[in-house]
């Protein structure tokens, strides 16, 4: 597990990027009620590394980003696409340990 | 045996008795030939004022008959007709037999014998090659500088001619041999508001007096008129009434009436067995019918007739809806109290510009007719009533509340165009077959002639439960009017206050942004303030414009396109320090192409410095106000259209709105900044400026429509401010204007009654609106640099920053950078 950054750095509904050690990019995500997700940060229908930067919301009550370049959704805690059902960005396992977020390999 | 029908004219008539009768024939037994004068196929001429919007004849077409039976000569003039042996002779030297043959040979524009008739520069109004003519006319004199004209006649074509000539530049004077204008529609109480309401729009109205004569006087004509007023002119419309063109009746002996007109029995059958007359040449029980509706009746029964058939002509409405200069106008049923003991009703508002006239029988139990000026929202419920129970006291039909709830019966006709009932209308919507006004039209017909009825088509579709969803997304009921007037009224000011008191859920990509917009417009601050931030799509977040590769793109504010020297070399400088891809837009202005997350603070640092401030590239607010070079430097140039642009521009950046806001300013009518192309468009006249709405580019071009003209400077800002905020509290989610004017109800009559007539009372609260973002406006990239959280989140990585992200590459092509283009990543399956 990586540290990347403090909570504190989140802002509720958005997403930051952060860079694995093997050059991996992620973007993690604070939702509304406090839970901290972390998905591959490149999307999979530009190759552009941009999901950190996507909105935040639901559909019908599932958590998802939103791809800011052509608007697919992703679920936060599966990584599937709800537009594209067999396409899927990587989950990584998240923790927050004394107000640091840290993220691991999927 | 197939017979042969030969038909003359192929004006709307007759191009409906081809397209009936091949529809109705269905065992072929009819050929069809016609001979049209006119060297294009039949058009809309009921449309023919609309040219002047697109000079595009095309949008004028009929569906055309492919159809090997018929066969369509044009440009070949029928000039005999053997009645003993059945054959017509045309120009061209065609002898052509027939078994049946119709005469759909429509009417004439009537010039009354004025001396100098005939000179150059006097026009009628009738084909699409009289309004090339008078184009011509007007551009000729434009380039001298001058648009003064006349239409002889004020009746209803008359008042279309003139805003057609208004259209032009033109500001017109119209002429009227009656006592007021539209005499055969209107009474004396709705003329004299008609005139109040036309003069506001800059026409001068001349009544009971005529021409005299008219002289050529160098480039010019000089008109006198019986009262001893003398017009200097450049252009003369004439519009004093038509005359139906019955000369081959006349001169192969059909019988003809005695004010003209071919005779024909209900039927539509003239003296001659084998001859039918249809349409405005007919007469038929007496009565010559200079409208649409009537000869397409005639068209069907003649249709029916040739098959067989037994169908009689029903007898006509000849109700009328003026639709064009911005003044409802309209007249149905016995609107003159003809009806022996006809008791009529008037509620004539001076103050709202209003007035409305029911003519009810002796015992106020039926409605006869009536004459809606100013405001005509009624004319789809009363005409339909003509001859039926009135509900209710006859004052509550046009009482200023909207009286009582109207109810059609089911016979009644919806479209009077088509001949469409409530009931057609209602079967179609309830099998299904119609989910909304589009699939009524497909269905029916209805709603595709004038368009009067389109009001009423909605109303029906709700009264069947059939409901457009207005809904934002799945979190919020609402359209984004409604959630604008929402937070407008109750002062929210978050999108957790909001969706928690007003949606459901936690919010998407639809309502975040739309949601953030509104709040921008009701000036909550910097749109990267607070919570506002994680609304914003990428674009408003970053306050750049996101590209392929995930870098973004960077555009200073450039108004009206003009920089200095030392303006464009601190952009050539920032972009050769960066190593950005530079380009110049259509937008007149520069965009600085390639730039990371981590790169724009710094960026944006050197512009703000230098006194750039964002161009909102990014935003769905004002983007550009292109301008022409104008009067500084052009000789034609007639306004400062450079300094109009710039003030134009810096009172609207920032503005935030349901879509981008373009805008463009030319110096004068050769309109070289395409003002036409843009949400609000200015185009300088001799006297002020010509205000357009609602033009678009893009997807969908559209040319905008006139609004005001020859407003000075004061009031054309006015004007673009209530438009501005009423677009911005009104429009759907990325709705542009051109959509938004023609999805309102009432379209730019509407329009112009609420923010040119304060119709609604809200004009003060609109331009408060506007002074009030005026104010407040800062601009939004100094604001993230000046604040040290906002310049925070403006970094690649959280745990690196500064680091570049490392999917990004360039190459180079042309001498510059551009993105390596990223390959599509393995994905999880
Ligand atoms: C840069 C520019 C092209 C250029 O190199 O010239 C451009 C670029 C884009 N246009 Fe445009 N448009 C540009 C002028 C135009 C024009 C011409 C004009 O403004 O005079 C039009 C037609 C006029 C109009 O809008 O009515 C135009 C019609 C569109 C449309 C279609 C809008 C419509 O109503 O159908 C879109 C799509 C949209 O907005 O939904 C669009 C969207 C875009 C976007 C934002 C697409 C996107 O999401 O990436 C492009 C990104 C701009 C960027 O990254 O900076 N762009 N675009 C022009 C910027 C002008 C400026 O200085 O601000
Ligand atoms: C500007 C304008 C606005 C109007 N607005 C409305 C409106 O709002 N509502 C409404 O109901 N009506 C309106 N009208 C009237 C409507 O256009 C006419 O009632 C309708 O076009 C009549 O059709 P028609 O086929 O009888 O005649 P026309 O359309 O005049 O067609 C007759 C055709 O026959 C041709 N022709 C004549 N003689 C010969 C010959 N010997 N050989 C071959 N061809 C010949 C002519 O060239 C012409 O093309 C408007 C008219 C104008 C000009
Ligand atoms: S539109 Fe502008 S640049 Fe073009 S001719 Fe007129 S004044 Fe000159
Ligand atoms: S009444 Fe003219 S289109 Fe329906």
């Amino acid at each position: 597990m990586t540290p990347v950054c403090e909570l504190s750095a989140l802002q509720p509904e958005s997403g930051v990027a952060a860079l694995l050690p093997d050059g991996t990019q992620v973007a993690v995500f604070l939702t509304h009620d406090g839970q901290v997700h972390a998905l591959g940060n490149i999307d999979p229908f530009s190759g552009a590394a941009v999901l950190a930067r996507g909105i935040v919301g639901d559909r019908g009550g599932v958590p998802v980003v939103v791809s800011p370049v052509y608007k697919q959704a992703f679920e936060l805690s599966t990584g599937k696409c709800l537009d594209d059902p067999s396409t899927a960005v990587p989950v990584h396992p998240v923790r927050v340990a004394d107000g640091i977020v840290q993220v691991g390999s999927p | 045996m197939t017979r042969t029908l030969v038909v003359v004219g192929h004006g709307m008539v007759g191009h409906r008795l081809v397209q009936a009768l091949r529809e109705k024939d269905v065992t072929d037994q009819w050929r069809i030939v016609v001979f049209a004068e006119e060297g294009r196929p039949a058009y809309d001429r009921v449309a023919l004022s609309s040219y002047v919007d697109t000079w595009d004849a095309d949008t004028l077409s009929l569906a055309p008959h492919e159809d090997p039976l018929v066969e369509l000569n044009l440009n070949d003039l029928v000039v005999h007709i053997d009645r003993d042996d059945k054959v017509v002779r045309s120009m061209s030297g065609r002898a052509q037999p027939y078994d049946a043959l119709v005469l759909a040979t429509g009417s004439v524009p009537f010039v009354p014998p004025v001396p100098g008739r005939d000179l150059p520069g006097c026009h009628v109004y009738r084909t699409i090659e009289d309004l090339d003519a008078i184009r011509a006319t007007v551009e000729g004199a434009h380039s001298s500088g001058r648009h003064a004209g006349m239409v002889l006649g004020g009746g209803l074509l008359g008042l279309e001619a003139a805003n057609a000539l208004r259209g032009m530049g033109i500001s017109p004077h119209v002429v009227e041999l009656g006592p007021r204008l539209m005499p055969l529609q209107v009474d004396e109480g709705g003329a004299g508001l008609l005139r109040r309401l036309v003069e506001k729009l800059d026409l001068t109205v001349h009544t009971g007096t005529s021409a005299s004569s008219i002289e050529r006087d160098g480039d010019r004509l000089i008109a006198k008129l019986s009262n001893g007023t003398e017009l200097d002119l450049d252009v003369v419309v004439f519009s004093a009434g038509i005359r139906p063109r019955d000369q081959l009746a006349r001169e192969f002996d059909l019988a003809v009436g005695e004010r003209g007109g071919i005779v024909v029995d209900s039927a539509c059958r003239t003296s001659d067995e084998n001859i039918y007359a249809i349409g405005e040449c007919a007469n038929i029980g007496g009565v010559v019918y200079g409208l649409v509706a009537p000869g397409y009746s005639m068209a069907e029964v003649v249709a029916d007739r040739l098959l067989g058939g037994t169908a009689e002509f029903p007898g006509a409405d000849t109700s009328t809806k003026l639709k064009l200069l911005g003044v409802d106008v309209a007249s149905f049923g016995d609107a003159h109290a003809q009806t022996e003991g006809a008791l009529e009703v008037v509620v004539n508002d001076a103050v709202a510009g209003t007035y409305a006239k029911v003519v009810v029988s002796d015992d106020a139990k039926t409605l006869l007719g009536g004459i809606l000026v100013g405001d005509a929202s009624k004319y789809p419920v009363l005409r339909p009533l003509v001859g039926r129970p009135v509900p209710g006291d006859p004052v509550s039909l046009i009482g200023p509340a909207g009286g009582v709830e109207l109810s059609l019966p089911n016979d009644a006709q919806v479209c009077s165009c088509h001949a469409v009932t409530k009931q057609h209308i209602v079967d179609v919507i309830g099998s299904g077959e119609a989910v909304d006004v589009p699939g009524i039209k497909a269905c029916t017909k209805a709603g595709t002639g004038c368009g009067s009825c389109v009001p009423m088509l909605k109303k029906l579709l709700s009264e069947c439960g059939v409901e457009q969803s207005k809904a934002l997304c799945e979190h919020f009921e609402q359209s984004r009017a409604e959630l604008f007037e929402i937070v407008r009224v109750t002062g929210i000011t978050t999108f957790t206050e909001l969706i928690s008191r007003y949606g459901r859920g936690r919010g998407c990509d639809l309502c975040k942004p739309a949601v953030a917009s509104i709040l921008a417009s009701l000036d909550n601050g910097h749109v990267l303030e607070g919570e506002q931030a994680v609304l914003q799509d990428t674009n408003d977040r970053f306050l750049a414009n996101l590209q392929r590769n995930g870098t973004y793109s960077v555009v200073p504010r450039i108004p009206g396109g003009e920089i200095t020297p030392e303006k464009l070399i601190v952009i050539g400088e920032v972009a050769r320090d960066f190593g950005l891809y530079t380009k110049i837009t259509g937008g007149q202005r520069i965009d600085l192409f390639g730039a990371t997350v981590d790169q724009l603070p710094q960026i944006w640092k050197r512009l703000v410095d230098a006194g750039f401030e964002s161009g909102h590239a990014y935003g769905k607010a004002l983007r550009t106000v292109k301008s022409c070079v104008g009067t500084t430097w052009c000789r034609y140039g007639v306004q400062d259209s450079v300094g109009l642009a710039i003030e134009l521009e810096l009172r609207y950046r920032g503005l935030r709105s349901p879509h981008k806001l373009k805008s463009a300013v030319s110096g004068c009518a050769r309109e070289c900044a395409e003002a036409r192309g843009k949400d609000f468009g200015v185009i300088a006249t001799e006297k002020g400026w010509n205000l357009y709405v609602g033009g678009n580019g893009g997807f969908t071009p559209r040319h905008a429509d006139l609004l005001a003209s020859d407003v000075d400077t004061e009031t054309l800002i006015k004007l673009i401010d209530r438009f501005l905020m009423f677009y911005i509290r009104t429009a759907d989610r990325l709705q542009r204007t051109s959509t938004w004017i023609e999805g309102l109800e009432g379209g730019l009559d509407h329009l112009r009654a609420v923010i040119v007539d304060d119709s609604l009372g809200i004009c003060a609260d609109l331009e408060a609106a506007m002074a009030k973002h005026v104010d407040n406006y800062a601009d939004e990239w100094r604001g993230v640099l000046e604040d040290p959280e906002k310049l925070a989140r403006f970094t690649s990585f959280v745990n690196a920053p500064g680091t570049p992200d490392p999917t990004i590459s360039f190459r180079e092509e042309r001498g510059q950078k551009v993105p390596v283009l990223l390959g599509i990543p393995e994905v999880v399956r």
